[in-house]
């Protein structure tokens, strides 16, 4: 049943922007006084809030390790301390963890939120710019709506912060962008401050079917790559000519003018953009990696990434992470070959990076499950089932694949203070996101409706929350 | 040699089940004798013929519970397994009849999805290692209002036929809109028209007839106490449809249903059986403004039967279903509510329960043994009986698994089996 209403969203699915390993430096790489560096600043403030102690809880670092009986001091928007016996300034609201576990917010490295929001109608399809294949020059911050309903249930599961794509109906379907599950008028007041955009890219069947269906191309795997090489060729000539104007000199010449689709493009071979592919299977995933040596960038996560089980290895070689579903499968042929240990079957890898991602407005408010049968699947074939590596899942490794991990993803000093009390082990069907912080503040609380937020649209509907 | 084959396959087929004593369970019998602790089930004939403490059965081989929970075979939800292999290839999908483009109000509710089914679908295995048993087999609205006809099917992997009578699955609300040019309000004018039809008070022959000869008698039986799925949303088109079935005799099953805790009330009075998605809390369309996380515990408090199901990738990930009870409880509902709203609550609701959905004398044994909470995401089914046969617990997904599980050995992977 559905099933329409499946496959049209599949033509959007995925799309993905990731910045790899390099630092990021700024949203925009050029230089030059005349063009924008960011034209579209983050305007995000943190709601301001006393220091919070959490006291005697069992605490999932992000990290990998697991601390029982442990107090979490929040103050100023930073994690102040994690331990046992913490000194709480007199200031400090406590809490009482006794039976309850803290863990770092919860991180969707693959939303649409706001781009494909609720309701689905279509002057919402804000996802997809289906005009051409390769539009590096969009932006899906663009295309954000900041009453979405989807946030505040997101929120609800424990999520902080998501990197919002545009889907994967294009070769090249544009920049993502990192947001901080704060509600606000605009989404500058969402984004996620110094996080780098990521370029979403899509493989295999969903843009050769779009553009193969209107008759144009690609409508072959081979037309995909082809158009991807295309773009980044270009991209290079118009790199170099940059590099020759801002070297300065007297070969210097005129400004280049500046041209959007090639610029998000240098900014990713510079390393200044994460690339964030929507791939499912293994083959492919392995031509994009030569795609990636043959223009000198790097890749960030491969997206869905059903096959990465088949490839595990290279991808822990090559740092690159896989952000998965613990169940998804069979809607399509390239997705005909997922296993439930997928993700386990990843994460065993030395040096791996296992993600759980949720591309799904149903799916981000319950990571947590998600991962929950990860944990069955891999402690009944006699992997790391523990809750602590788990949880790397879920927060630290999806913040390194959109490039938040300085500054968030785990419980440690210094870091914001985005932080989860859930009323048990997160990982159960029955598990409940009790206090969600982000930057030290109380965001959503279960037992009181005055922090819970609920969207413009929601309002004068007769449903409550 | 070719009739020792013919011979063992006769003694697999569920004439001749194995019989089974299983010791020392958690009983969840979905049914009026609730949860029974240190029980055993004894099966013969494939049948269940005896729960109890200390049974034995000399003969009859014997396996130790060691006090898990064992409960009937889950209910797969509304789908397409056995209809569908790969959702996007159409060769590969069978669950919808379409009439030529541009037809509009045209019925074919003598379409029926069964034929199509294949036993030997990978989809099977795969929903029956997760502890389901059963489904619905549904006819998707293809260019019609009535989308066909679907039945109850067991998911042994076998040639069988459904169990129970047809069912008839009707689309309302604004995802038939285009199904009745345009407006939801012509959705009741066209079935009016095909009912008067099948009723016989109009001409055969007359112009804009809606059905064939056949789509009539078809539609007749469901006037004449089979019953009809109407896949609706909204209250106000759930109020609509209850006093439409009134209205024509029609035994009607709610499925979505995501605003139906606003009207509990008439349900119950009416007393229908709905089926929700208890993971629907987002208005996701205009239809489904009111959805609520709590819908299921809300209906079953006002005394509704409520059954669960999932709306999204109903076949190939039909095993969420189970995470969708979970949901339920987790927000409200009885956890035996729970259990029963994806075993017993679909067997009686399709008419099926005296044959599965629940552990009880008389009814086919299709058992599922778990290592935890049957409602849990962290746990899975450890044997899946059915007809107190046990059921691999293998699949496509676990045997790729197994091949990449193991080391490389020098050779490609196509060379390990």
């Amino acid at each position: 049943m559905r099933k329409s209403c499946l496959i049209a969203a599949m033509a959007m699915l995925s799309f993905s922007v990731a910045v790899a390993g390099k630092s990021s430096k700024s949203d925009n790489p050029e230089q030059t006084a005349s063009v924008a560096t960011n034209p579209y600043p983050s305007t995000y403030q943190r709601i301001g809030s006393a220091p919070v102690m959490i006291r005697n809880a069992t605490v999932l670092t992000g990290t990998g390790e697991r601390i029982d009986n442990a107090d979490v001091l929040m103050r100023d928007g930073k994690i102040a301390g994690v331990g046992k016996n913490l000194d709480a300034p007199d200031n400090a609201t406590l809490i009482d963890g006794t039976g309850k576990w803290v863990t770092p917010g919860i991180i969707d490295d693959h939303s649409h939120l706001g781009v494909y929001p609720s309701p689905g109608v279509s002057a919402h399809e804000d996802g997809n710019e289906l005009t051409n294949p390769t539009t590096p020059n969009v932006w899906a911050e663009h295309s954000i709506w900041p009453q979405d309903p989807g946030f505040a249930k997101a929120l609800a599961g424990g999520v902080t912060s998501m990197l919002v794509l545009p889907g994967s109906g294009n070769l090249i379907g544009g920049r993502g962008v990192v947001v901080k599950n704060v509600y606000g008028n605009s989404y500058q007041s969402m984004k996620f401050p110094g996080a780098p955009h990521s370029l979403k890219m899509a493989c295999g069947e969903n843009p050769k079917r779009v553009y193969g269906s209107k008759g144009s191309s690609p409508s072959t795997r081979m037309g995909n790559v082809a158009g991807y090489r295309s773009a980044f060729i270009d991209a290079r000539g118009y790199m170099k000519s940059w590099d020759k104007y801002n070297a300065g000199g007297k070969e210097k010449g005129d400004e280049p003018t500046q041209d959007l689709r090639l610029e998000t493009l240098a900014a990713v071979m510079r390393g200044d953009i994460k690339v964030q592919i929507h791939c499912y299977r293994a083959d492919e995933m392995m031509l994009m990696m030569d795609l990636a040596k043959e223009f000198n960038f790097k890749i960030s996560s491969f997206h869905h990434a059903v096959e990465a089980y088949k490839i595990a290895q290279p991808l822990a070689d090559n740092g690159i992470c896989a952000s998965m579903w613990a169940d998804w499968w069979g809607f399509k042929m390239e997705a005909l070959d997922g296993i439930q240990e997928n993700i386990a079957l990843v994460d065993r890898k030395k040096n791996s990076c296992a993600i759980v991602h949720s591309d799904s407005a149903e799916g981000i408010q319950r990571l947590n499950q998600e991962a929950a049968k990860v944990i069955a699947r891999s402690s009944a074939l006699g992997m790391n089932g523990s809750p602590e590596n788990a949880m790397r899942w879920l927060s630290l490794n999806p913040a390194k694949a959109i490039g938040i991990d300085n500054v968030t993803g785990s419980l440690e000093q210094g870091k914001n203070a985005d932080v989860v009390l859930w009323n048990g082990t997160p990982f159960s069907v029955y598990a409940k996101a009790e206090k969600v912080y982000i930057d030290g503040a109380l965001m959503f609380d279960i037992n009181n409706k005055n922090l819970q937020p609920v969207s413009d649209f929601m309002i004068g509907q007769g449903v409550s929350p | 040699m070719k009739r020792l084959l013919l011979i063992a396959c006769l003694l697999s087929g569920p004439a001749f089940a194995q019989n089974v004593l299983i010791k020392n369970a958690t009983v969840h019998t979905a049914g009026t004798r609730g949860t029974l602790k240190n029980t055993d089930v004894l099966v013969q004939g494939g049948i269940i013929r005896a729960i109890g403490p200390n049974l034995s059965a000399p003969g009859v081989t014997s396996v130790d519970a060691k006090g898990k929970p064992l409960t009937p075979g889950l209910f797969a939800g509304l789908g397409d397994i056995g209809l569908e292999e790969v959702s996007a290839e159409k060769s590969t999908v069978d669950a919808s009849f379409s009439l030529g483009e541009g037809v509009t109000g045209q019925m074919r509710p003598e379409f029926d999805v069964v034929p199509a089914f294949n036993a030997n679908s990978t989809l099977i295995p795969i929903a029956r290692l997760e502890g389901f048993t059963f489904t619905a087999l549904s006819a998707n609205a293809g260019s019609s209002l009535l989308g066909g006809q679907g039945a109850i099917m067991r998911l042994n992997g076998k040639f069988d036929d459904p169990i129970g009578s047809r069912i008839l699955f009707a689309s309302m609300g604004s995802s038939a809109d285009e199904l009745s040019g345009s407006s939801r309000a012509a959705q009741y004018m066209l079935l009016d028209q095909a009912i008067r039809e099948a009723r016989g008070l109009s001409p055969y022959d007359y112009k804009q007839a809606l059905l064939t000869p056949a789509g009539r008698e078809a539609l007749n039986k469901f006037l004449l106490g089979g019953r009809t799925v109407f896949h609706v949303e909204r209250a106000s088109d759930i109020r609509q449809v209850l006093a439409f079935a009134k209205k024509n005799g029609m035994r009607p099953i709610i499925v979505g249903g995501s605003e139906a805790w606003e009207v509990a009330a008439q349900l119950k009075a009416d007393n229908v059986i709905v089926f929700v998605d208890a993971l629907q809390n987002l208005p996701s369309s205009f239809d489904q403004i009111g959805s609520r996380i709590d819908n299921a515990a809300l209906l079953q408090k006002a005394g509704v039967r409520v059954g669960l199901y999932r709306s999204d990738d109903s076949s190939q990930n039909a095993r969420k279903v189970r995470q969708t009870a979970g949901n339920a409880v987790s927000y409200g509902l009885p956890w035996e509510a729970g259990l029963a709203a994806i075993t017993s609550v679909p067997a009686d609701a399709f008419g099926v329960g005296d044959k599965v959905g629940r552990i009880e004398v008389g009814l086919m044994a299709d058992l599922v043994l778990w290592n935890g909470d049957p409602l849990e995401v962290n746990t899975f089914a450890e044997q899946v009986w059915m007809n107190g046969q046990a059921m691999p617990m293998t699949s496509r997904q676990t045997e790729l698994r197994d091949r990449y599980m193991s080391e490389e050995s020098g050779m490609p992977r196509a060379y390990q089996k």
